[in-house]
């Protein structure tokens, strides 16, 4: 065992843990924190997104021991973050998320929020093409991506006071659908 | 859920004191630097180690600078999204800020290093598995059995390189800067390799891989990285190519490289592709017909092996047609080849 100190969402946090746990198993295990998820445990899936110094870290691969006086925001941090800052209410990426229904079910949302929400911290007018880029290393098996991006794009919109794109605009690029079957 | 085995972590604050940990631990520890590779295999208990040594404390192992005479240096622990968004590095050396830019995800480019990805393990479908997986199995030659489950009766492990940044840093003729007990020790990336999967790597357990240093380019270089990958997000490379032209005032080829990974144990340079770009302008029908021949001297020099992802017939066609299309990038000064 071993006691870190960590900060956590802007608390100072004391906490003894097995040294060989990772910052996830910490979260979830000692902490309470299950916003983070546990998906492939080996940093393919990206649900375990956390930010670390505001930059997107998997968690899974983080070992906990290694996370001392830096910084890490959780799911969990968003909304308090958000009010801190003088706002009010979920962040404007958990809002736009929940306003254009961006999830099925729910797995990669943490992650996913996440990843938006540093993009947006340092780059707050991106492209569609960068909002895809940055959400490249979180998996959805449920949406297709499309309000996905259409969240972040919405968020992106009433940041910059700006009309969204109309619902649906926001199709993986690539492949056509085929055209419909005559009878 | 995968457990990792039991560790202690230490986190020395020179590398004087990392080298003395490695030295009075032996093979009993490993460093982890951004532990992007580390972690996984850990967690598949393919490496156990009973100190794991971070060498995240040490801030002169981070960052890119000037090393004199025009030479960049790169600390081993500069993160692989620094080297891909850094201005000199895509100024001096396009391929490997390309390369760097398409490893794995953000959030792994944000953790993974320069060095880490240069000293990545190989890979092999029946390698990259969980201890109850491979004992399942037999395991393989390359941990813990002696069955190789690619080649039938095979006795060298094929695994495959599969760091994207290793074949521009050749091309790129990058200098290592390792530092062990004997001191410091400069070697030339190409000789760094062994063709060997189970072990690529001429580099001692007790000595670490501090910088990169890239020679100077001057403004009539051009390079591009080309990789085929299933899912454009986050997969290892089927295949990378990485290309490397040099161009006289007039746009002529003085000198091109050309080297692929991910095709066996170690990066492999396609053979003769500055004789055969030598003296051509890089441009039009010429140029073109001068990159398709060392297309076709890549396709005939690359062979993959079915373990890693990817049907290895079809891997080995894309060979010709990422070679060309990453030629034609360099030339147009564009890049990278990535189309999923």
């Amino acid at each position: 065992m071993r006691v870190l100190h960590l900060l956590i969402n802007g608390d100072r946090v004391t906490v003894a843990a097995p040294e060989h746990w990772t910052l996830l198993e910490v979260l979830r295990y000692e902490l309470g924190l299950t916003g983070s998820k546990q998906g492939c445990d080996k940093g393919d899936c990206g649900a375990c997104t956390v930010l670390v110094d505001g930059k997107p870290v998997l968690a899974c691969l983080t070992l906990a021991a290694l996370c001392e006086e830096r910084a890490v925001t959780t799911i969990e941090g968003l909304l308090p973050a958000h009010v801190k800052s003088g706002g009010s209410g979920p962040d404007p990426v958990q809002a736009a998320f929940d306003e254009c229904g961006a999830l099925q079910c729910g797995f990669c949302q943490p992650g996913m929020m996440l990843s938006a929400r540093a993009l947006l911290d340092r780059n707050a007018c991106p492209t569609r093409t960068e909002i895809q880029d940055a959400l490249a290393g979180n998996l959805c098996r449920c949406t297709g991506y499309t309000q996905i991006v259409e969240a972040v794009e919405l968020a992106v919109a009433k940041h910059c006071g700006v009309a969204p794109r109309r619902p649906g605009s926001a199709r993986p690029r690539g492949r056509s659908r085929p055209p419909p079957r005559r009878a | 859920m995968l457990r990792l085995p039991k560790f202690e972590v230490r986190t020395p604050e020179s590398l004087d004191a990392a080298l003395a940990l490695l030295a009075e631990f032996g093979p009993d520890a490993r460093v982890i630097a951004g532990g992007t590779d580390l972690v996984p295999n850990m967690k598949h208990e393919l490496v156990t180690p009973r100190i794991v040594v971070s060498l995240a404390r040490i801030p002169e192992l981070r960052g890119v600078g000037d090393a004199g005479a025009g030479w960049l240096r790169l600390g081993a622990m500069t993160s692989l999204a620094d080297v891909a968004a850094d201005a000199r590095v895509r100024a001096q050396a396009p391929a490997l800020a390309q390369a760097a830019g398409l490893v794995a995800g953000p959030q792994l480019r944000t953790m993974g290093t320069l060095g880490g990805n240069v000293l990545l393990d190989t890979r092999c479908q029946w390698y990259n598995q969980t201890y109850f997986w491979r004992e399942a199995l037999g395991f393989c030659l390359k941990k813990d059995g002696t069955l190789c489950h690619v080649v039938e009766g095979g006795s060298k492990c094929v695994a495959a390189a599969s760091n994207d940044t290793a074949p521009a840093l050749m091309t790129l003729r990058a200098e290592l800067v390792f530092v062990g007990p004997q001191g410091r020790r400069v070697t030339p990336i190409d000789d760094l390799w062994l063709a060997d999967g189970a072990a690529n790597k001429k580099c001692a357990s007790d000595e670490l891989l501090v910088e990169v240093r890239l020679p100077p380019t001057g403004p009539g270089h051009r390079g591009a990285y080309g990789k085929l990958r299933e899912r454009a997000s986050i997969d290892f490379p089927l295949l990378g190519v990485a290309t490397r032209i040099e161009l006289d005032a007039r746009g002529t080829i003085t000198d091109a490289d050309v080297v692929l990974t991910a095709l066996q144990a170690r990066p492999v340079r396609v053979k003769r592709a500055a004789e055969l770009l030598l003296g051509v302008r890089a441009e039009g029908d010429a140029f073109l017909a001068a990159a398709r021949a060392v297309a076709d001297q890549a396709h005939r020099q690359a062979h993959p092996m079915p373990n890693i992802p990817g049907d290895a017939e079809w891997r080995r066609a894309m060979v010709p047609v990422y070679v060309r299309r990453t030629l034609e990038a360099a030339a147009r000064g564009a890049g990278p080849v990535h189309a999923v």
